[in-house]
This record gives C-alpha cells, structure tokens and sequence, in this order.
C-alpha cells in the first residue's frame, strides 16, 4: 500500500535563518487520522505547509507517491487541502458561496458546476443559510465552518486541520468534531484540544524542536508529555 | 464604526438594493454631473435635487434622518469654505459650496447604501477602471473590518497602560509607543497577507480572481437607469425655466 | 491632521474634468506595473497595506497643546512597498473613502488621487530615493513624509484656487502654516514608524536601489517643482487668479472658458511628466 503522504529528513530554515524544522519523518496511510501535538514553535505550521509545496525544505516529501515538485504541485493542492489557523486569512471573497467555490474556479469547473458544489459543501457544513453572507459578519464557528467548505468542496484526499477549534468555544468545538468525524478524508489535525483529538484520532505524534520527538496513541503521547493542560494534570501530582 | 452601519444598510432588500449596480452608477454621474455643472438657481435646485434623493432612500426603506446625518461629515469641511468666501465677499459662493458638495455626498451614500460595496466594485469595472485596483479595493475593504478591530484591541491596551502613565509619561515617550503601535500593526498586516496570499495558492490560484456570477442587466435595470438619470435633468431644467 | 480630500462641488468643472482625465491613464499605467504583467497575487497584499492605513488612523500621536496627529502613510508605503505599488494603494484608500466614508468626492476624485496618490507618493519617495541610501538617511525619510503631505495639500490649494474659491491673504498663509505643521507631523510620524519597523522586520523595509527608476524619479522632482509653483502662485496672486476666473466667467458665461488657462496649465505640466516619464522609462529599458 502506498502511503497518502509519506516525509523523509525534511529541514525547514526560514529567511531570517529559524530553523523551523530539523528532520522530520512521517508518514500518513489511507484512512487514517493523525494529531500533531506539540508547543507553540514547534514548527508543526511549518510542516502542515509543505505538504502542498506552499513552502519546500530540504528531504522529501510525497504524496500520493507523488513527489512535491514544481510539475506536481496542483496535482498536490488538489490532493491535499489545508484549513488554515486563521479563518479570516482563508475567506478572502466578497461571499461565502464564492469564497467556496474560489478552488473550484480555480480548477476549471464552469460557473454551474462550481455554484452547485459549493452549494453541497455548504450543506455538508450545515451553512447553506450564510451562502450569500460576507464573510466578516460570521461567528469564529461559522466561518470555520465555511472555512472547511471550501477545502471539502474540492474533494481533497487528505484533510489537514491546523489548530480548528481554537478560537472557537465548547459547544463550537463540540459541533465541529462532530462535523470533522462524519467527513470520509484522511486527516492530519494540528492541535491542542485533547478531547477533539480523543474523538476523531487512532494515532498521535509530538513535535518538538523542529522534530517528531515521539509517537503513539493519543493516550500514551499526552500522558508521557504531560501535554494535559486541565489542573489535575500528572505534574502536578508528582 | 461607519463603514459597518453603511455595509449592513447596503444588504437590505428593496427595488433600489435589486437595481443592477451598472444603472446606479450611470444615475449617480448624471446626477453628480448636472449638480457640479449647475450655476443658476441653486436655492431652487438644492432642494428640489434633495427631495429626489430623499424619495429615493424612502423607496430603499432606510432610516432617512440617520442617511442624512451621515452626509453631514462634508459640512466641516465645506462650511470653513463658505466661511471664507462669505468673508472674502462672496457668500453666493460659499452657499453653492455647501449645497453642492452635501447633495453629492449624498447622493453617493444613497448608492453606497443600497449597493454592496464588492457588488459596487464590480460595477465599475464598466467605466474602464482597472480590473487590478478593484480587486485591491475589495481586498481592502474586506480587511478593514480585520485590521481594524486588530488596531482597536492595541489602543485599548495602549490605553490601559497609558492610562496611568499619561500624566507624568514625556510626549516624546507617548509618540515613540504609538509609532511602536504601528510598527507591530504593520508588521502584522503584512504576515496577514502572506497567509491570504497562501490561502489562495493552496485552492490552486493560477493568477486571476473569476467572477462567480455574471452581473445581469434586466429590463427593469434600464428602465431604472433611464429614469434615475432623467430625474435630476428634468428638475434642473424645470427649475432654470422657472427662475427665469 | 489636515488633509485636504476635495469634495465634490468645489473645484470647477474644468479642474475636475481634465485632472480626471489625467488621473486615469496614470493609475492604469500604475495598476498594470503593480501587477507584474497580469499576475494579480499582489492584491492582497496592497489591499491589506491599505487597510493597514486606515486602520492607522485610529493610533494617535501626540503632537503638543492638547492636539494630536495620525498617519497619513503616502511615504511610508513608498518606502516599504515602492512607490508604484504605493500609488495603488493609496488609490484604493481614496476610492473606498470617497465611497464608504464620503471624504472626498468622486468627481473630484482624479484631483485627490493625482494630488495625493500620485504626485504625492512620488514627491514622498524622491529624497528617499536619493539618499535612503547614504548617511542622510534619518533626514531623507523625514523629509520624504514631510514632502508627501506639503506636495499634496498645495496642489489641492491651487486647484481649488484655479476653480475660483475665493480666498483672502490671511487665509491662505493660515493654510500654509497648518500643511506645514502637518508636513512635519508626518515626517516626525514616518521616521518613527519605519525605525520601530526596522527593528521588528528589517526585510519589510525597502532598501533604496542605487539610481532608481528614473522615470519614477523625473515625475516625483517635476511633482515638487509643480508645488513649490503653487506655492508661490498661491501666495503671491491669489487675486490675479480670481480676476482671470472672474473676468472669463463673466464675459462668456461658458464652462469652458471658465479658469481655462490656469487649468489648461495644470493638464499641460501633467501631462508633460507624464509623457517624460514615459519616455524615460522607455530609454531605460532600451
Ligand atoms: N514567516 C516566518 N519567518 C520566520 N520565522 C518563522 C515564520 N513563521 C514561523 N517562524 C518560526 O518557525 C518556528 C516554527 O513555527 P510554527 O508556526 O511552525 O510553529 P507551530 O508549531 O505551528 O506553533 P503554534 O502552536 O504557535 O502555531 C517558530 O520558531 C517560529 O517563530
Ligand atoms: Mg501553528
């Protein structure tokens, strides 16, 4: 079996001479869903952006057996869809509904076809109400909601979340979970929302330094870094 | 803040809102026109030209008293003017000044009122402006509502600091933290736009924004375009002929 | 502090109608170098940079006696974004406040943009330009600001001037005065800004290239000459003018010969940057 998404000794410096990533390795197989753990700096932004060629280290990165490379790389964004942290950097357009259907155009579907994919996104996101609403004037949950349409409108093979819930409050993560589980993708989910990690994820992975410092269950990885953040976490205890 | 008053005013529903925003902007030059060109019997035509657009914000279903107070910021500005020109001996002028120049702002808030700004936008595109700087506006325009509130939470935090440190804080100090303010601001704004412009790479951007909808000219866009713009010719003439 | 956004209805129709008219080919020109051939992954960035600027409004700056300032941000994006982009942008800022905040008129809207988004920023990026890169640095980005406001609010004092709005000696050194005070304000504020910028993101800042484009440089030095013109103009034969204007007003009673020569004037000394800039920019790409 070929794995979704496949990283060898990938190294990441950025223009001001971070070195955001030092050799990471990872691997992402069908049907499967992964958390990124790990603190702030990490460099996990980091490697959620190479993985379409939207940044380009050193090492290699696969997907689909694919390598990232100038000649793939829209074969690459259209197999990969990122969500990203900011949900107001990601609804750029004037509506939702042409805000979803942004990639579709983009992907040379006529403007029928690409007004009612973007219209069964938004229903598979449970915003067809908002479609002719501007962006500013969503709640952090609705425009993450939108925020996943747009990425689901294209069909992507993998799905990769970066840090969704964190603006939003407990019944907004809640629903989001709920939303995120029922969507059929590969996933990679970048965060620090344990529960919202529990529900959806059979692996974990820690980053730290720039590198994979450990993996394993979700269980196993939280308790051995302690990464519970509530008051009756193991440090404290000991 | 104005531009969110104005923003949800504009997303009304009323036959003005529905007008294609092509026969808006026709109406609005003529009108804006036959207002800079008129010379005679502007204490007739004012108010004659005023009700026309008072009738139109009472068609579009917005608050009347609170569109015509907005169109009141000109006044400031313009009433210095006709200040000065009352004292340098000429206040036919300084009256034509504050007439013309509250009609047009007004008659541009009608527009802007009843037109989306991004549907507005789009609408210019007809009058040859540069597809690249509408598209600038409406990235401007969609991330005055981010950056500005950004630029709110900094001054309040400046303002709960500096509260306490007003007093005895230099000028000197005060004006190298706001400069620092905008530094970070500006720093912030470009990071902001790095990601949107990665954004839009990763859904597979080639270059150009496609419209998703065609802008449709109905019948009854024309017919609107026709009437709106007759409308402030008519009262001009009606009104010369008069004061004749 | 104080800007001048002309509203519509105070310049005359000639003022209005040529510096639209001159305005237009000007911004296409500026829109399709910003753009990079017809790529246009650059309009967020300068539509965010503009959002940045009115944004920018909010902080203030304490200027003394209780007043204070804010930025008006024409040189600084110069500096930070060059001065064709900066152009852009500060179209964009006066077309969303002529039609969201109704400061400035849309007629008049070609006389705001040539005043403060063309002559304006180049006026703002000429010292810049020319000693950004020396030890006169401190002082070219002061100046540079300084320039951008003083450049931009006399060339809307003599246009309206030359639409006929009367104004008496006293007020017109009154006015003076005040661009200068906030000339200064925006040089002290622009200085300030790019150094705090300087010391968090150093790759923002654009290091002036040696020589520079000399088109954009032929414009902004005829931009400054076009000034310091009004202002003596203005200072030295604000009646003269209104008797011009007075005078052709009353013999014909036409638009068209209305404050003709003076604005006639104004259409010509653009139009000859204009075209120098062209050739120029042509030479240097031979
Ligand atoms: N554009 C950039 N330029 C320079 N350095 C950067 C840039 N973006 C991130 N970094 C640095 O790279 C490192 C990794 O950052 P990254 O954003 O990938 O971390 P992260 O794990 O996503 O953190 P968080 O949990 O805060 O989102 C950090 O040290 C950060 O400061
Ligand atoms: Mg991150």
């Amino acid at each position: 079996m070929t794995p979704l998404i496949e990283v060898r000794g990938l190294c990441f410096r950025y223009e001001d001479g971070t070195a955001a990533l030092r050799g990471v390795d990872f691997r992402l197989d069908p049907g499967e869903t992964v958390v990124l753990f790990g603190p702030n700096g990490s460099g996990k932004t980091t490697f959620v952006l190479h993985l379409n060629g939207l940044l380009s280290g050193e090492g290699t990165v696969r997907v689909c057996g694919l390598p990232v490379d100038k000649r793939n790389i829209p074969e690459i964004r259209r197999k990969v869809g990122i969500v990203f942290q900011d949900s107001d950097s990601q609804l750029f357009m004037p509506t939702v509904l042409e805000d979803v259907a942004f990639g579709l155009l983009n992907r040379g579907f006529d403007r029928a076809a690409a007004i009612s994919r973007a219209q069964a996104a938004l229903a598979t996101v449970g915003m067809s109400a908002a479609a002719s609403r501007a962006p500013y004037h969503l709640s952090a949950g609705e425009k993450k909601r939108v925020a996943v349409a747009g990425i689901v409108a294209m069909e992507p093979e993998v799905l990769v979340l970066d840090e969704p819930t964190a603006s939003l409050d407990p019944p907004g993560q809640r629903s989001l979970a709920e939303l995120v589980s029922h969507l059929p993708q590969a996933k990679i989910l970048v965060t620090h929302d344990i529960p919202f990690a529990l529900a959806l994820c059979q692996r974990a992975v820690f980053f730290q330094g720039g590198v994979i410092a450990a993996e394993g269950t979700v269980e196993d990885i939280v308790s051995r870094f302690d990464w519970d953040f509530s008051f009756g976490g193991s440090k404290l205890r000991h | 803040m104005h531009h969110v008053v104005l923003d949800r005013w504009s997303r009304g529903n009323s036959p003005v809102h529905r007008r294609d925003p092509r026969a808006k902007i026709l109406a609005l030059a003529v009108f804006l026109i036959a207002v800079a060109t008129a010379h005679r019997a502007l204490l007739l035509l004012a108010p004659g030209l005023l009700l026309l657009l008072a009738a139109t914000l009472i068609w579009a279903r917005l608050p009347l008293a609170g569109v015509l107070a907005r169109a009141a910021v000109v006044v400031p500005f313009a009433g210095v003017f006709a200040l000065i020109s009352g004292l340098a001996g000429d206040p036919a002028r300084g009256l034509s000044l504050m007439a013309k120049s509250y009609l047009s702002a007004l008659a541009v808030l009608v527009v802007g009122a009843t037109t989306p700004l991004p549907a507005l936008l789009r609408g210019f595109e007809m009058t040859g402006v540069p597809r690249f700087l509408l598209i600038v506006g409406q990235f401007l325009y969609r991330y005055l509502f981010v950056i500005s509130e950004e630029a709110q939470h900094m001054r309040k935090a400046a303002a709960a600091r500096g509260a306490a440190a007003r007093d005895w804080m230099a000028r000197d100090l005060r004006f190298r933290a706001a400069a620092g303010a905008l530094g970070v601001l500006f720093a912030r704004s470009h990071a902001r736009a790095e990601d949107i412009h990665r954004a839009m790479l990763s859904r597979g951007f080639v270059g150009h924004f496609q419209p998703l909808e065609p802008i449709r000219f109905r019948r009854s866009d024309a017919a609107f375009a026709v009437l709106a713009s007759l409308a402030p010719i008519l009262v001009r003439i009606a009104v010369e002929r008069a004061a004749r | 502090m104080y800007t001048v956004h002309i509203p519509d209805g105070f310049l005359s129709t000639p003022v209005w109608v040529s510096l639209d008219a001159a305005a237009a080919p000007a911004v296409a020109w500026m829109s399709r170098r910003a753009q990079r051939g017809f790529d246009q992954a650059q309009a967020p960035l300068l539509g965010v940079m503009g959002a940045f600027v009115f944004a920018a409004q909010m902080v203030n700056f304490p200027v003394g006696a209780g007043t204070t300032g804010h930025l008006l941000g024409g040189a600084l994006l110069a500096m930070t974004l060059g001065p064709v982009s900066a152009s852009v942008v500060m179209t964009g800022i006066l077309a969303i406040q002529a039609l969201v905040f109704q400061d400035g008129g849309l007629l008049a809207l070609g006389a705001n943009v040539v005043n403060m988004a063309v002559l304006g920023v180049l006026a703002g990026y000429l010292p810049y330009a020319l000693w950004g890169g020396t030890r006169w640095r401190k002082v070219s980005i002061f100046a540079g600001g300084a320039l951008s406001v003083l450049v931009s609010a006399v060339l809307a004092l003599s246009e309206l001037l030359f639409s006929g709005v009367r104004m008496p000696a006293s007020v017109l050194s009154v006015s003076l005065v005040l661009f200068l005070v906030s000339a200064v304000l925006e040089g002290a504020i622009t200085l300030a800004v790019l150094e705090s910028l300087e010391r968090l993101q150093p790759r923002l800042v654009r290091q002036p290239e040696a020589g520079g484009s000399r088109a954009v440089g032929v414009v902004a030095v005829v931009a400054v000459l076009l000034a310091s013109v009004g202002v003596l103009f203005a200072s030295s034969a604000p009646d003269a003018i209104q008797q011009i204007t007075h005078q052709s007003a009353a013999g014909t009673g036409t638009w068209l010969s209305k404050s003709g020569a003076g604005l006639a004037g104004i259409a010509l000394i653009y139009g000859a940057c204009l075209a120098i800039g062209r050739v120029a920019s042509r030479n240097r790409s031979a």
